[in-house]
């Protein structure tokens, strides 16, 4: 096959338009760069704000997440002593309840990001990926709420 | 079939693996965990009957197997906040991966008698 020489890209010692400050490259494009024609909802930081909150809340919830381990299955006798009498003597206290209520959300927010993030990266259709985040969004709305009104509506004389 | 075609991975492929099949496994024990705990807003004989199968020898043993996974992934999330923020993070991140490994293996060595001790007295006596 033959080269037309005078269509071939010179990349070394050019004699024909140097790039020079004057004669500037053409831009090319970086392939994730926001532009007129990106969606106005892609023009959002979200994506920063999720990795920095899987950050902290990952931070928070190494500690509230250890110390219920601890309570629930090593001090006094591990998973045995649990019921719902346990239940009750900790939700009698705020200082539980807030701590219970805590590592629901942060729990429930941060696996739900982390499983945003798994299903973004192995549906590779879009219809399926709008149907799994949905069903993953209300999976999370739902066990948030419930678990929201058990522990307001906590009730030790329920018998 | 020829040699070095199959990208085998190296500490930081397979701690990010593992991070994701932890939690994963993870969110969905929290999904039942919250559904089994609202069984205290139906009835306390309910809510015991459930957690009564959270004492049996086998789901001792899953017990176990979930604070592998929380443990790993707690360990390995910090080590992740320390590439991203640490200067030396990406330099040590394999030190750190063992260091992770290290810890979690005490951490797991430690939770055997109070995991399991109890599930071990009711298969072979105390």
């Amino acid at each position: 096959m033959s080269t037309d020489v005078s269509d071939a890209v010179e990349l070394t010692g050019s004699s024909v338009a140097p790039y020079s400050p004057d004669n500037p490259a053409p831009v090319i494009e970086p392939p994730r760069a926001r532009t007129k024609r990106t969606p106005r909802s892609s023009r959002t930081n979200f994506e920063l704000y999720g990795w920095l909150f899987m950050r902290l809340s990952g931070v928070v919830l190494v500690v509230l997440v250890i110390g219920h381990l601890l309570i629930q299955l090593v001090l006094d006798g591990g998973v045995q002593k649990v019921g719902f009498a346990f239940v009750a003597g900790r939700w009698s206290s705020p200082f539980w309840q807030f701590w219970d209520l805590a590592m629901l959300w942060l729990a429930m927010l941060h696996g739900g990001n982390g499983l945003r993030t798994v299903i973004n990266d192995y549906a590779e259709q879009a219809n399926t990926r709008v149907w799994l985040k949905t069903l993953l969004f209300t999976a999370v709305a739902f066990t948030i709420a419930l678990g929201s009104l058990v522990i307001f509506t906590f009730d030790p004389n329920i018998r | 079939m020829p040699a070095g075609t199959l990208y085998r991975g190296r500490e930081g492929m397979w701690s990010w693996v593992a991070h994701r099949v932890t939690g994963v496994l993870i969110f969905f024990f929290l999904f039942v965990h919250v559904l089994d705990t609202a069984l205290v807003r139906v009835s306390p004989e309910d809510y015991d009957k459930v957690v009564h199968t959270y004492k049996t020898p086998i789901v001792s043993l899953l017990e176990y197997g979930l604070v592998a996974a929380i443990l790993f992934h707690a360990l390995n999330g910090l080590r992740i906040i320390a590439v991203d923020y640490w200067t030396q993070g990406p330099r040590y991140q394999k030190q750190m991966l063992w260091t992770v490994v290290g810890l979690w293996i005490l951490l797991m060595l430690g939770a055997i008698y109070p995991v399991l001790g109890h599930a071990a007295r009711v298969l072979w006596g105390n």
